[in-house]
């Protein structure tokens, strides 16, 4: 399939999923607070007491800030655990224990430590999509031939060059892969904090919606945070592409 | 009579693993004349690849001796060894040339002239057009001939080949054997060629050094009295066969 064709199914099937919405408003009966039309929800953009921008604004701070503070440390974790067996071995226990907590079940406690605002939010989305990241990532690290590394030691070469040069590249299929993953994940996490205790952005404005049954509004809402995930996961693609794809460098 | 460019004797290697001890391979004692091509044959588990890696100091004999270069032709390890796996093991986000350089950037060896080298390679094993294809986009003969270029970049002294064609088909094996033997007789290199196939090793060796598994060790040495350069019509001489022959026996099959 060429490339234009694919992105002409994929727009057809994006358009028709809209369709099929607007057909079941206009062919049904259903009341606008449960069903509103496509339009509906779209008019509610040009509604200046929504302050729209603040609240989008503000989540995509969370979920940017806390993707790219998972990112960061997963790498740096990951790199670190594969130079480190030790530090594999005592940390890594714990780490797949505190995973097993829901991050949602923690986001109380980060509100009592971190307070209100932006940064808890933040935290909850770091949490949450930090693991996959530093999984991912070593196991990359580790995943190399055995015989590559006696190459290159037949070169006395050292472990930095080893890790620059045959580590750090074939990692990056693993990276991508569990970035991938992360970037829905803290979609997630930053509306969950939201939803627990915030003044602004589009989880908190869900909220506010809901109890004015106003569901236009949240449909609007659901669809800025759909645009802005599906901003994070392109940018993440677009990355991946650059850096991994082009080069063919496949798992 | 000149000295031997590697020589070793007596060579063994055992392995611990708690309070139990392994023998690794044992009685390992070798003759390598300076740009001469030496086979090493046999089983699995006969302790060859142990050979090469002590050869290329990736792992330590624990008794014998161990000599490699001559006060004419002194062998510096690291900068004098080229290794080629069964594996062709490229890197698959380099170019081929890229994939090339690799032991010379680990050398830190002058760039300009190393990549005119790595391009005089690619020529020498027939890749100059795909100095900047992915290595996915070549077949496992053409690749393998990418890392026998890589093993001569920085221009070792010695190269070491474990199973080099062990993965490639019947035909492009024998196509890379002629190959092999071109690229030793014009780069007179030094090599050591491990390999399963007893043929292989009677073909492309000046000697060929025979090792048994259980207990593993070096059981005899032949030295191959062929015509140079050899062509595959060598394979089917009678001298041929009577040194296949004798290995096939001293392995016990037959």
């Amino acid at each position: 399939m060429t490339l234009l064709s694919r992105y002409l199914w994929a727009t057809a099937g994006l358009s028709g999923f809209v369709v099929v919405w607007w057909l079941a408003t206009v062919m049904t009966d259903l009341p606008a607070y449960l069903l509103p039309s496509p339009g509906a929800a779209l008019a509610e953009i040009w509604e200046p007491s929504y302050n729209w921008g603040t609240h989008i604004w503000a989540t995509t701070q969370e979920i940017f800030g806390g993707y790219v503070l998972a990112v960061v440390i997963g790498v740096g974790l990951a790199v670190l655990f594969s130079w480190l067996p030790a530090l594999n071995a005592a940390l890594m226990p714990l780490l797949v224990v505190l995973n097993m907590v829901p991050k949602v079940a923690m986001a109380p406690l980060f509100i009592v430590w971190l307070g209100f605002g932006i940064v808890p939010n933040m935290v909850i989305a770091f949490t949450i999509c930090f693991f996959p990241i530093l999984l991912t990532t070593y196991r990359g690290l580790l995943e190399v031939e055995p015989d590559l590394i006696n190459l290159v030691k037949s070169l006395k070469a050292n472990r930095w060059q080893i890790f620059l040069k045959i580590q750090l590249p074939g990692s990056l299929p693993y990276l991508f892969s569990g970035m991938k993953v992360a970037a829905v994940l803290a979609v997630a996490g930053a509306i969950v904090g939201e939803f627990i205790a915030s003044q602004k952005g589009l989880g908190y404005f869900l909220l506010a919606q809901q109890n004015a049954l106003n569901t236009s509004a949240m449909m609007m809402a659901l669809a800025f945070i759909t645009l802005i995930g599906v901003a994070l996961y392109g940018l993440v693609l677009g990355l991946e592409y650059l850096v991994v794809t082009r080069k063919g460098i496949g798992k | 009579m000149t000295r031997p460019f590697v020589r070793l004797v007596g060579v063994t290697k055992t392995y611990h693993a708690g309070a139990q001890e392994f023998l690794a391979v044992r009685d390992v004692t070798l003759d390598v004349e300076e740009g001469e091509l030496v086979s090493i044959v046999g089983p699995s588990g006969c302790g060859k690849s142990t050979v090469l890696s002590i050869l290329a100091e990736l792992q330590a004999a624990s008794g014998g001796t161990v000599e490699i270069g001559t006060p004419d032709s002194p062998f510096t390890p690291g900068r004098d060894v080229g290794m080629v796996f069964q594996k062709a093991l490229l890197l698959k986000w380099r170019t081929i040339i890229d994939n090339v350089m690799l032991p010379a950037e680990i050398l830190g060896l002058p760039r300009r002239a190393s990549r005119e080298r790595a391009r005089d390679l690619l020529e020498m094993v027939g890749l100059s057009k795909f100095a900047d294809a992915y290595p996915q986009q070549l077949s496992g003969g053409m690749q393998q001939r990418a890392s026998i270029a890589r093993a001569l970049v920085h221009d070792p002294k010695l190269i070491l080949m474990d199973e080099p064609f062990g993965a490639l088909d019947a035909l492009t094996r024998e196509r890379m054997n002629l190959e092999l033997l071109r690229i030793w007789r014009e780069s007179s290199k030094t090599i050591l060629f491990v390999t399963h196939g007893i043929q292989e090793a009677v073909f492309l060796g000046s000697k060929v050094a025979v090792m048994t598994a259980g207990p593993a060790r070096m059981a005899a040495q032949f030295e191959i009295d062929l015509p140079e350069p050899r062509t595959l019509d060598v394979k089917t001489t009678e001298k041929f066969g009577n040194y296949t022959r004798e290995i096939y026996h001293l392995l016990g099959m037959h």
